[in-house]
């Protein structure tokens, strides 16, 4: 048995082990794994989204268990600290000795700090580990907690420093990024389209210095500004270094190894050092003079080290690196692959530019205009995957080359299907999967869906940019074989939405066994299809949620929102957010009595936290005795209009936004959707209800009103898009019912308008053509079926409280009057909330 | 300690001591849940109709420790009768208490038994 010790726990180390032991000779070798890190290795190129997740365990390669089940000695937190080559020996730093037969370097990069004045200072970060972030976000929280408008700046405009400038507005601090050279990404992009850039991340609120020289660091102890120049300053409370990397060599430097200039472990194709038994791999390998700091590169370097191991000696680094990437920046696609800049010598530039939308192409061809070289995409790299698949199989591009780029309206994209490419097009360059093998294994039956395709591939497990094209991939080799693909509810369907939408429309059903058993697969239902099929049943026969309660998810059920600890939340209806000071006191009485936490939701009405189960049809009593109606802040309905005062106070209001909003909320009230809605309406362009950010918002303006369709805050915050200019109030309700119900009968379960839109065949004009010019002439219908939906609303509180059989379903226990006795409140501020979860 | 997920134990029909008559039959709703207090207990209980079957579980998700599987709504995993607990979609199936959609421990699953259109579960105490 041979000794294999692998120094460093990172992407390309992992990758390195993982492809060890896929291999049948892997049981003549025992690997031990050193990663420095407290962790296992973790994907560090999605890092940012730790951000958003905050949860280390998702970005995990692999569980300490795979390790440990694949026959893998994973010693993390333990750093080696010398090797000593003639007696093949490595010494940790907790002074203990391991002895090799092969020793795989891919020890990685650290953060370069260049030497600046004061960089020591507390507030000065780099970016790198979990643990650089962890640091980063307790000290954001404090800052944020002493100063709202605290300010971060990023030293580095290249594609780490932008990635960081994600973080620092994920974290709710100003994000400021300073770049030396005159231009963001300096290694991926020309200067025309780094401007491009720079115009689309200011436009979503990042500040961009270029230029600039760091002399030094400001502040006593903490950090509290820049310094540039002479009276040159940017006041800032965080500093997050991104100013490039340098390769961890300091183990191989020190026992002698080969390496470069300016640091790197020199190898060569074999991936072997200058000692044939030590290779090695990712961004410590200094391979043509070069580091690659990239994944893909790295990963191909762990397959070659692991062939070579084995005594596959003809597997071998190609002379050619493709360093294409492309990347999702801020929500901003950027793409660079081939040669981006491009000598004139050797060709032509084509280059878009549309500075308005914040586009750039450029595409590089021969000067024969025969061959694509490279190019650049910023805004819009939806067409990367095809255009780096003809640049890497040298495919043949039409003879006007600019239809590569041109939008196709005007006569371009005129890329050719997926399934044309060949067969050993890469189409996932990270784990090194072609064309071939993705239609292979469902052609051979080993995968039925993109999911079996991921899993038998590992295609897009990497950076995930080739997904859309695995899918695309997918899809049309199910299709070439005949097997249709669909998007069906759930396993006791193999329908998707729409088509339920239209079965239970010509046939009426009003249950749902009616609907399982004369089109279902046999099953029972589950609680995919039983809500879904409840709403549509609601959506098209006007009903409220206490038609079929068995069926409803748990909060139409129970008409309330659950909370953490199995009790309720109560919202009633506040109309466009226009209350009576007696409405209030009546609100405030009744959480009193009851002991209710209560807050102002987000949709500016009141929230009351805490009703048991038996307690709701009680509150709600009390809350219809005083005119309130269930606001549906449990059901995928309309939650709520926000409205600014308009013209009824303001002194600059155009319209009276109150007014409007409570009648559109009025009107779409209690109707269910595939997604909760909202909607706003503001009195001028300064938009204080923040229309835009709502499903549907309404501007006044000269001349009527402005109406702005898709939008959403959430995961992925989306403006509401332009849909009319200057309508009156009869035009707003007549296109607002149409695209409502228009949504309503088309999407996807659990879209909200803004995907809906943005994935509707056409896009925003081709929902325009139907709205507004009623081009499927279907205008009518739509009208009339949101207006019986508007007749026949009623509350579905008034109807439970005055039904006793109704009133049943609201005790904890069916054969007890008791409260659950397992709620535990503890105080909050002077409220209450549920014990915390352990 | 004694915690709250040691009062469930999976009970088989066979080391059934005591029938616990719980309410009547029309009070459950079809194809839907209720919960019913026997001693300490919570115990959630399901009219499945569609099979013709009932079933009974701890009333308690054993994923964040909350009263609610039998506000969950019931179906079938490839022909495994299940309920999804309310809070965050954790299924089990009702037959043996397994978790179908990640690696939580089993729930404990009580025999029912309906005589003379009263609904009784089966305890060992």
């Amino acid at each position: 048995m041979q000794h294999i010790i692998v120094v460093g726990n990172g992407m390309v180390g992992y990758k390195f082990c993982e492809k060890f032991v896929e291999k049948a000779e892997s049981k003549d070798f025992k690997i031990t794994v050193f990663g420095e890190e407290p962790r296992p290795a973790y994907d560090r190129v999605h890092l940012s989204e730790f951000f958003e997740s905050q949860n280390a365990k998702a970005l995990e390669m692999a569980t300490a268990e795979w390790y440990a089940d694949n026959n893998i000695d994973l010693i993390t937190g333990e750093r080696v600290a010398d090797i000593n080559r003639t007696s093949k020996t490595i010494t940790t730093a907790r002074d203990r000795d391991f002895s090799y037969d092969y020793l795989v370097l891919a020890t990685g990069s650290s953060p370069f700090v260049p030497p600046i004045k004061g960089v020591e200072k507390e507030g000065v970060f780099v970016y790198r580990t979990i643990e650089d972030l962890e640091g980063m976000l307790a000290y954001a929280a404090k800052l944020k907690a002493e100063k709202p408008d605290a300010r971060a700046a990023v030293l580095g405009g290249g594609l780490l420093g932008l990635e960081a400038g994600k973080a620092v507005m994920d974290m709710g601090l100003e994000p400021h990024i300073v770049e030396f050279a005159p231009k963001l990404m300096p290694r991926q992009l020309d200067s025309r389209s780094s401007q491009v850039l720079k115009l689309k991340l200011e436009s979503i609120g990042l500040n961009i210095h270029l230029s600039k020289a760091t002399n030094q660091v400001l502040g006593d102890g903490a950090i509290t500004g820049m310094e540039f120049g002479e009276d040159d300053f940017l006041d800032v409370d965080m500093l997050i270094v991104s100013a490039g990397i340098r390769p961890r060599d300091e183990l191989g430097r020190a026992c002698g190894l080969e390496v470069g200039v300016r640091g790197g472990i020199v190898v060569d194709n074999t991936m072997k050092t200058s000692d044939e038994n030590i290779y090695a791999i990712g961004e410590i390998a200094l391979y043509n003079q070069m580091i690659y700091g990239l994944v893909a590169p790295g990963y191909d370097m762990a397959a070659v080290a692991v062939e070579q191991i084995i005594g596959n000696t003809e597997a071998v680094m190609p002379a050619d690196i493709d360093m294409s990437t492309k990347l999702k920046l801020i929500g901003v696609d950027v793409a660079s692959f081939g040669e981006p800049f491009m000598p004139a010598s050797k060709g032509h530039s084509i280059i878009f530019e549309n500075k308005t939308q914040h586009l750039y192409k450029r595409i590089n061809v021969s000067l024969d205009g025969k061959t694509l070289l490279g190019g650049i995409l910023v805004g819009d790299a939806s067409d990367y995957s095809m255009l780096h698949q003809v640049y890497l199989n040298a495919m043949a591009i039409p003879e006007d080359p600019s239809q590569l780029i041109l939008p196709a309206s005007e006569g371009g994209a005129v890329l050719g299907d997926v399934m044309d490419l060949p067969d050993e097009a890469q189409i996932c360059s990270c784990e090194s999967v072609t064309k071939g093998q993705i239609c292979g294994v469902i052609e051979n039956g080993e995968a039925t869906d993109l999911a079996g395709v991921v899993s038998c591939t590992k295609a897009g497990t990497g950076c995930g940019g080739c997904k859309p094209m695995v899918a695309d991939l997918t899809n049309a080799t199910l299709k070439s074989l005949g097997i249709e693909v669909k998007d069906s509810v759930c396993e006791h369907f193999d329908l998707n939405r729409q088509d339920l939408y239209k079965i239970i429309q010509v046939k009426g059903y009003k249950k749902f066994n009616e609907v399982l058993d004369n089109h279902g697969n046999g099953g029972h239902g589950c609680e995919l299809c039983k809500p879904l099929i409840a709403s549509l049943m609601a959506s098209i026969h006007a009903d409220t949620a206490n038609e079929e309660y068995a069926i409803q998810d748990s909060n139409d059920r129970f008409l309330a929102n659950i909370q953490r600890n199995g009790t309720y939340s109560v919202v009633p209806r506040v109309p466009g957010g226009e209350i009576t000071p007696d409405k209030l006191i009546a609100l405030g009485e009744i959480a009193k009595k009851y002991d209710l936490y209560t807050k102002i939701t987000g949709g500016v009405r009141i929230d009351l936290f805490g009703a048991t189960l038996n307690q709701l049809p009680l509150i709600w009593k009390e809350l219809i005795s005083h005119g309130f109606e269930s606001g549906h802040a449990y059901g995928k309905s309309l939650r709520t209009v926000k409205t600014c005062v308009g013209s009824t106070w303001c002194r600059y209001g155009m319209d009276e936004s109150v007014s409007f909003g409570i009648e559109l909320e009025n009107r779409y009230r209690g109707i269910r959707a595939p997604h909760k809605i909202k909607g706003g309406v503001s009195g001028c362009i300064r938009e204080c209800a923040e229309a835009r950010g709502k499903d549907f918002g309404l501007i006044a303006v000269e001349g009527g009103w402005n109406l702005y369709v898709g939008g959403n805050g959430g995961a992925n915050p989306r403006h509401a898009e332009l849909f009319a200019e200057q309508i009156d109030n009869e035009t707003v309700i007549k296109y607002l019912d149409r695209y409502l119900m228009f949504y309503m009968r088309t999407a996807k379960p659990l879209q909200r308008t803004a995907a809906w839109q943005e994935r509707l065949e056409g896009g925003l004009d081709y929902l325009k053509e139907v709205i507004i010019e009623d081009k499927l002439g279907i205008a009518e219908d739509l009208e009339k079926e949101m207006q019986t939906l508007v007749n026949k609303f009623e509350c579905e509180w008034t109807q439970a409280v005055n039904n006793p059989e109704m009133m049943k379903r609201f005790n904890h226990f069916i054969n007890s009057e008791d409260e659950d006795e397992n709620l535990v409140f503890v105080p909050m501020r002077d409220q209450k909330m549920p014990e915390p979860w352990v | 300690m004694e915690t709250i997920l040691d009062k469930y134990k999976a009970t088989e029909v066979e080391n059934v001591n005591v029938w616990f008559k719980a309410a009547s039959v029309n009070d459950f709703p079809k194809d839907g849940g209720a919960c019913v207090k026997y001693k300490e207990k919570q115990i959630a209980v399901f009219n499945f109709e569609r099979l013709g079957k009932w079933y009974a579980c701890q009333n308690l998700c054993p994923h964040k420790m909350e009263m609610v599987l039998s506000r969950g709504m019931i179906g079938d995993d490839k022909g495994i009768p299940k309920v999804a607990c309310p809070l965050h979609k954790k299924t089990f199936s009702l037959e043996t208490g397994e978790n179908l959609n990640s690696d939580l421990d089993a729930i404990a699953v009580y025999p029912v038994k309906v005589e003379a259109g009263y609904v009784y579960i089966g305890f060992e105490e």
